[in-house]
């Protein structure tokens, strides 16, 4: 089980400011353990945004974003009880997410 | 019988297009991604759009990433009709980052952080539907993200 995306944000003048964080190895499959053997590339290679379940935002992330993803982004047009939510997907296909209710 | 078949047609030809539209919208990230120069993956992204250097975008990036396994990386801008922001990474394996695609319900401000195995030219590129718009920045790294 992989863990949630940690979520926190606030709405500002209908303007949600969102950052989130993915727990997650992001190996690049170049690294090697301390053995020697090359450790396999185990990356997040997309992230959705979601308000109220409509996608306002995606992203594509290679294995050279930093371990444990930080991602924080703006959504336009949001009144408090609007939900905000966050999913990834791996490339072995392990999925998390994360949401959030704007106040 | 005829109508039928019309309609049929008709709606077979809008499922096609309606498969083949995000992918002009989009380009093919996953070939931007294993490109391994950024020129590769600039032409896989964005074909022969022209390219600028516009001031326009507010990039920031440290001069000196006293870490390269954590780099703080945000880009913003007020450039109208903004589809996509990618970070590239010129001196890395694979110079492409990440790729943000921005609905017009999201606004052009996203924050980030990337891996640098060396000192490079850190780039941002801002797409809008007939242009890509670029700032970069020579980021010094004083220790490398890359099993360095």
């Amino acid at each position: 089980m992989a863990a949630q995306v940690k979520i926190r944000g606030k709405l500002k003048d209908g303007v949600a400011q969102v950052k989130s964080l993915m727990p997650h190895p992001m190996e690049t499959g170049t690294q090697r353990d301390p053995a020697g053997n090359l450790i396999p590339a185990h990356y997040i290679d997309k992230v959705t945004c979601y308000r109220n379940d409509q996608e306002v935002l995606s992203a594509d992330f290679g294995a050279s974003v930093s371990k444990d993803p930080y991602f924080a982004f703006k959504v336009k047009n949001c009144s408090p009880g609007d939900v905000i939510k966050v999913t990834w997907v791996d490339n072995k296909g392990e999925t998390s997410s994360g949401e959030l209710v704007l106040k | 019988m005829n109508i039928n078949r019309r309609k049929w047609l008709g709606s077979m030809l809008a499922l096609g297009g309606a498969a083949l539209l995000p992918m002009r919208l989009f380009a093919d990230t996953a070939a931007a991604f294993k490109a391994t120069s950024a020129d590769v993956a600039l032409k896989e992204l964005f074909g022969d759009l022209p390219m600028e250097e516009s001031s326009e975008i507010n990039f920031k990036v440290p001069d000196i990433a006293e870490n390269g396994a954590v780099v703080p990386v945000s880009v913003s801008t007020d450039i109208e009709g903004v589809q996509s922001i990618t970070i590239m990474v010129d001196e890395n394996p694979n110079p492409m980052s990440a790729s943000f695609n921005i609905s017009p319900d999201a606004i052009a401000d996203i924050s980030t952080r990337v891996k640098m195995g060396k000192s490079s030219k850190v780039r941002a590129l801002v797409r809008t539907p007939d242009k890509v718009y670029v700032a970069s920045q020579e980021v010094k790294v004083t220790i490398g993200g890359c099993g360095g």
